[in-house]
């Protein structure tokens, strides 16, 4: 089986998706002749021509904007955003626009795009290429939001997603793109290569929205995660000897409820991980969940390690990232008592 | 396809769409094509090429561009028309529609319905130093032209050309129409707090339904008799329209959308928490 970065799988997945159906276009800034700033589009517009591959005025609300027309018209938009962190001038056609298209004209029109975006830190991105902004789409009725973690999930992901029929917020843990990544900045970087989720098969499969799966077996807690602190929540696991339940929730909206109760009834302790700030974080949605469904399960309080509540710093990166430390040390206290 | 705004109803009248469903839209009634779910003069109707009314302004501007792109990149023929207030063009999105317009040279029609009053706020404040909205097209190097919008005849001409060049695939063209919203912005809105009743009793460049039956009697074509009656005729079918609608409900009283229908249509597959949530709401 072919072995692939996270940037290849996600190209390959457009590559089958507009193989596949001439109605699906790929766009944004810098997408078409260069390939995109991570080079996720990089050989579409060769290959599909400049009238399906393209780039795009530095516009963001034009970008989703225009999409939101086209598939009005009858297309499937695949487009990207070159950093999640440069959604916002394109979020009021995001909220107001794509998400109740559908419900507001009973299903006279829809609006079956995906928007791609590169998300999370990791890479010495400052406050402009590092934010987590997954909260701000699971907020909204009428979005899906789906973050890969893997060049396996990341390809059949993005193919569920772009032949979904409603829009869909796909963030790509930029982190990620190159190789899995525990959170040990400071080890040599692993690849892809060496991992066994980075065997991708050619062709067409999805990983269907809406399921996780559960990465590492455990009885003891179950942690809940997904992009990049999956890796961390797995490292934090094996180095502290916690037999911990590694969930990997893959898909945030619709979230699959049953594979977290399962996991929760079982161990009935319960840490949520994730880089995005903590305050109304995703983690807050999951921790009412949890509380909500396994009440009676839970032998210690439901645990968060988040993003601290201040803007991406810079040079303060890996303090504020939650690292393999902070989640291990999560992890012994769930075990406390 | 048109991108409307809350101004261009009569693009439904005109293309056919039943006056019944419009009102039983206005009612939020049992037969309120959109179920209830969006408020009353939002409508939508693919089959008469009218895009689903946001209520957000200027959105639907670069949205009508995207549409047209995609039919160029289909090399279909069909065109769009893209429908924005004097007001709105403040929006970014305004400019955003007009940058990507040019740069993909969509076949398009970009109208701005100036009727000088946004709200309180006349039409200097969006305007700025800028001598005519119908300018700022001329920024993206976009054709544009501008037009007294109450004379029917010429609004004609103009909005032919323009559809003209579109379905030629010359690119697109803005048209600003310089109206005049002689009534109060809403319902709910009293504008005598905001500007001098004198201005909408002279109501600048006129009632355009009397100046187009004052050119037509002119020609001969139309007479006083003639305008009375069809007057009286259109009246009667909107009075009949409006009982028959009413038949089937008011916001207040009688028949009325679902409450299961809330939930419905905000995915095409219901996720399991919008189930969770309707079960719980007893529906
Ligand atoms: C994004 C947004 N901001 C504000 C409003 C509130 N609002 C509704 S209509 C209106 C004035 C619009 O004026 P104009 O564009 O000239 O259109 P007109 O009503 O005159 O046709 C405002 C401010 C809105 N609906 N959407
Ligand atoms: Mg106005």
């Amino acid at each position: 089986m072919p072995r692939m970065t996270m940037i290849e799988s996600i190209r390959d997945a457009m590559h089958v998706t507009m193989a596949a159906d001439p109605n699906v276009v790929v766009f944004g800034e810098d997408v078409g002749y260069f390939g995109g700033v991570f080079r996720c589009t990089q050989g579409l517009q060769q290959k599909f021509g400049r009238e399906r591959c393209f780039d795009t005025p530095i516009n963001e609300s034009g970008i989703i904007g225009a999409a939101i027309g086209m598939a009005a018209y009858g297309l499937r938009p695949c487009v990207e955003i070159q950093f999640a962190d440069y959604v916002y001038p394109a979020y009021d056609q995001i909220v107001s626009e794509a998400a109740r298209l559908r419900y507001r004209s009973n299903g006279d029109f829809t609006a079956p795009i995906t928007v791609r975006m590169p998300t999370g830190g990791g890479i010495f991105g400052g406050q402009t290429h590092s934010q987590s902004p997954e909260a701000l789409f699971t907020h909204v009725s009428g979005l899906k939001t789906v973050v890969p973690s893997n060049p396996y999930d990341a390809k059949g992901l993005l193919i569920a997603s772009i032949e979904d029929d409603d829009p869909v917020i796909f963030l790509e843990p930029k982190r990620l793109y190159n190789g899995p990544f525990d959170g040990h900045h400071d080890r040599p970087v692993t690849p892809w290569s060496k991992h066994p989720l980075g065997e991708v098969p050619e062709g067409r499969y999805t990983v269907p929205l809406g399921q996780a799966v559960v990465r590492r077996t455990g009885a003891a807690v179950t942690v809940l995660a997904y992009g990049t602190m999956v890796h961390v929540a797995e490292a934090a696991a094996a180095e502290t000897g916690v037999d911990a339940e590694v969930i990997d929730l893959r898909t945030l909206l619709p979230l699959d409820l049953d594979t977290i109760t399962r996991s929760v009834s079982k161990t009935g302790r319960c840490v949520i991980v994730h880089e995005a700030t903590l305050t109304s974080g995703f983690g807050a949605e999951l921790c009412a969940l949890v509380q909500e469904h396994c009440f009676y399960s839970l032998e210690r309080p439901i645990a968060r390690v988040a993003g601290w509540d201040t803007p991406y710093p810079h040079a303060q990166e890996w303090d504020y990232f939650p690292g393999p430390k902070r989640v291990g040390e999560a992890l012994l206290q769930a075990m406390e008592g | 396809m048109n991108f409307p705004t809350y101004r261009q109803q009569g693009l439904l009248v005109a293309g056919g769409y039943p006056l019944v469903d419009m009102m039983s839209q206005i009612f939020s009634n049992e037969r309120d094509p959109l179920h209830g779910r969006q408020l009353p003069v939002m409508y939508s109707s693919k089959s008469h090429g009218f895009f689903s009314i946001s209520g957000n302004l200027g959105t639907q501007y670069i949205q009508a561009v995207g549409w047209a792109m995609a039919s160029a990149i289909k090399g279909d023929t069909k065109i769009a028309a893209g429908w924005i207030g004097d007001g709105s063009t403040a929006e970014s999105d305004f400019h955003a529609a007009l940058v990507f317009a040019s740069t993909y040279k969509a076949p398009v029609v970009l109208n701005i319905v100036n009727n000088q009053w946004a709200i309180s706020t006349f039409q200097g404040i969006a305007k700025g130093g800028s001598g005519t909205f119908a300018a700022r097209g001329h920024g993206f190097g976009i054709p544009a032209l501008r037009v007294d919008g109450n004379d029917y005849l010429a609004v004609y001409a103009v909005a032919q050309w323009a559809i003209e060049r579109a379905r030629r695939n010359l690119g697109p063209t803005v048209v600003e129409y310089v109206t005049y919203r002689v009534a109060a912005h809403s319902t709910s809105d009293d504008p005598s707090a905001y500007r001098p009743k004198e201005e909408s009793d002279a109501w600048p460049l006129g009632d355009p339904i009397e100046r187009l039956k004052n050119y037509l009697i002119g020609k001969g074509a139309w007479s006083e008799e003639r305008h009375a009656q069809h007057a009286a005729e259109v009246e009667a079918e909107v009075l009949a329209a409006q009982k028959e609608a009413e038949r089937h409900g008011t916001l207040h009283s009688g028949g009325k959308p679902s409450v299961r229908d809330m939930f419905e249509g905000v995915y095409k597959d219901m996720p399991p928490h919008l189930r969770r949530q309707r079960q719980q709401a007893g529906v």
